[in-house]
């Protein structure tokens, strides 16, 4: 129950591109044909949803703070949270690479429509802002980071899809000169998330008890000021 | 200007309209439209960029000569990750505060098109100091626009700029809201910003009309 909750609430409420703007500049830049756009979505579920819970192994075995008691009790108070954006970007590199050999192999076709843009998946914030969410949301298992990762992807190849076949009937229809392309573009992605703002109420059924369905960055990071300052001060010590 | 010769000067004012990296490039729009509610948010996130931007494109200027081309994205995005960390720590030393409001959207300058963009058109293949032209360049023009959507969606959305109540008190109706104002809370929310950005471009295009596009 808690993956089926955990995976529509990642695909429509917190969806990367309506929610948080995640991957906006590969969403406007590939989203003219519904053919590329399919597979640049497609890429981008897939390393998602290996990098996601790559990264929750990463973050809970190496940088959490007090991750690494498992090599002993001395290495207990060790905080490496600050190497986390080193070792994601690392994680999402190596793995992007690996995306772009294999589709290079299995469908040339592909690998060329997409072009510049697949070694540039390295650089779409929805993969780093995947695993970086899944990080300061605290998601308790791998198999809900899975969930999370899959969720996403799925999620941001719906809005690229969306908009691409949006995109494709707008060519008949007269815009403004000085809004065609980019403005109009950017226009619509605004009403379609409003759109998505109405899922909102999916998982409540519409209470108002549960806390609000579109969270905002102010609500997502959870910590403590006073835990930190305590994991600061428990640093300090251990240096001295 | 006896610093800049004219094609420096070139490097610097034209990212901030003509070659905009936000309305005509189309690069490093997610934190331009995630962070802009608040207009101090906004005014960080410019600054933040620019010292990422400016120091990157130099540091990846100096090194353009030994980076292998294959692994250049690798080294690249270690260069960003490296400054990245440096400017995450500073905001949790300083402004703990605000580096909570930006949330995950500092460690995101790492995958800001712009940076990346500009290390790859610019910095591999010119020499430092143009190099950083170009970086303070893109950075100003990315943080006019960001500063120019936290404005209007600061103003509209809660009256207030940087926090301070310039169109009167909502509660006590002073100022503009004893004419029968209301705050547009709307503008808060995440759509709007978009919208605000496709109104910008608008305004732009329509002023300048070589930059118009095909559909």
């Amino acid at each position: 129950m808690e993956h089926i909750e955990l995976f529509f609430k990642s695909i429509f409420i917190d969806n990367m591109v309506f929610a948080t703007f995640l991957g906006m500049c590969s969403y406007l830049a590939v989203s003219k044909k519904v053919a590329t756009a399919v597979g640049l979505g497609a890429a981008v579920i897939f390393v998602l949803a290996v990098t996601v819970p790559l990264n929750w192994l990463l973050d809970q075995y190496l940088l959490q703070p007090g991750a690494l008691s498992w090599l002993g009790a001395e290495y207990a108070s060790f905080d490496l949270s600050f190497l986390s954006f080193i070792m994601f970007i690392a994680t999402i590199a190596t793995m992007v690479q690996l995306v772009e050999i294999i589709v290079e192999k299995f469908s040339p076709s592909l690998y060329n429509s997409l072009g510049i843009f697949l070694p540039l998946i390295a650089v779409n914030c929805a993969i780093l802002g995947g695993s970086l969410f899944m990080q300061s949301r605290e998601i308790p298992t791998l198999g809900l980071a899975l969930t999370y990762g899959v969720g996403s992807g799925i999620g941001w190849f719906l809005a690229i899809l969306a908009i691409a076949a949006i995109r494709e009937k707008i060519r008949y229809s007269s815009v403004p000169p000085a809004l065609r392309g980019l403005g109009i573009t950017f226009i619509i992605t605004g009403l379609m998330a409003i759109g998505f703002m109405s899922f909102g109420g999916m998982l409540t059924g519409g209470d108002e008890e549960e806390k609000p369905a579109v969270e905002t960055e102010a609500t997502i990071e959870k910590v403590d000021k006073e835990k930190v300052k305590e994991e600061l001060a428990s640093n300090t010590k251990t240096i001295e | 200007m006896g610093l800049l010769s004219k094609k420096d000067s070139i490097l610097l004012t034209d990212p901030l309209a003509d070659n905009n990296p936000i309305t005509i490039q189309v690069l490093g729009i997610c934190s331009a439209l995630a962070i802009t509610a608040e207009l101090k948010a906004s005014i960080v996130m410019s600054i933040s960029v620019l010292f990422v931007l400016g120091l990157g494109n130099v540091v990846i200027s100096l090194m353009r000569n030994i980076i292998p081309s294959k692994i250049r994205i690798i080294v690249q995005l270690i260069v960003v990750a490296t400054l990245v960390i440096i400017v995450d720590l500073v905001l949790k030393a300083f402004a703990y505060e605000l580096s909570k409001t930006l949330s995950v959207f500092v460690g995101l300058i790492i995958t800001n098109c712009i940076i990346m963009g500009r290390f790859e058109a610019f910095a591999l293949a010119n020499g430092p100091w143009r190099s950083f032209l170009d970086g303070i360049g893109n950075a100003v023009g990315y943080g006019v626009i960001l500063i120019a959507v936290g404005f209007f969606r600061e103003l509209l959305g809660s009256g207030t700029l940087l926090g301070f109540k310039v169109l009167g008190d909502p509660i006590e109706k002073t100022g503009l809201y004893a004419l029968g104002y209301e705050n547009n809370g709307f503008m808060l929310l995440s759509p709007m910003a978009l919208i605000v950005v496709g109104i910008i471009i608008w305004i732009q295009r329509s002023r300048n009309t070589a930059l118009i596009e095909e559909n």
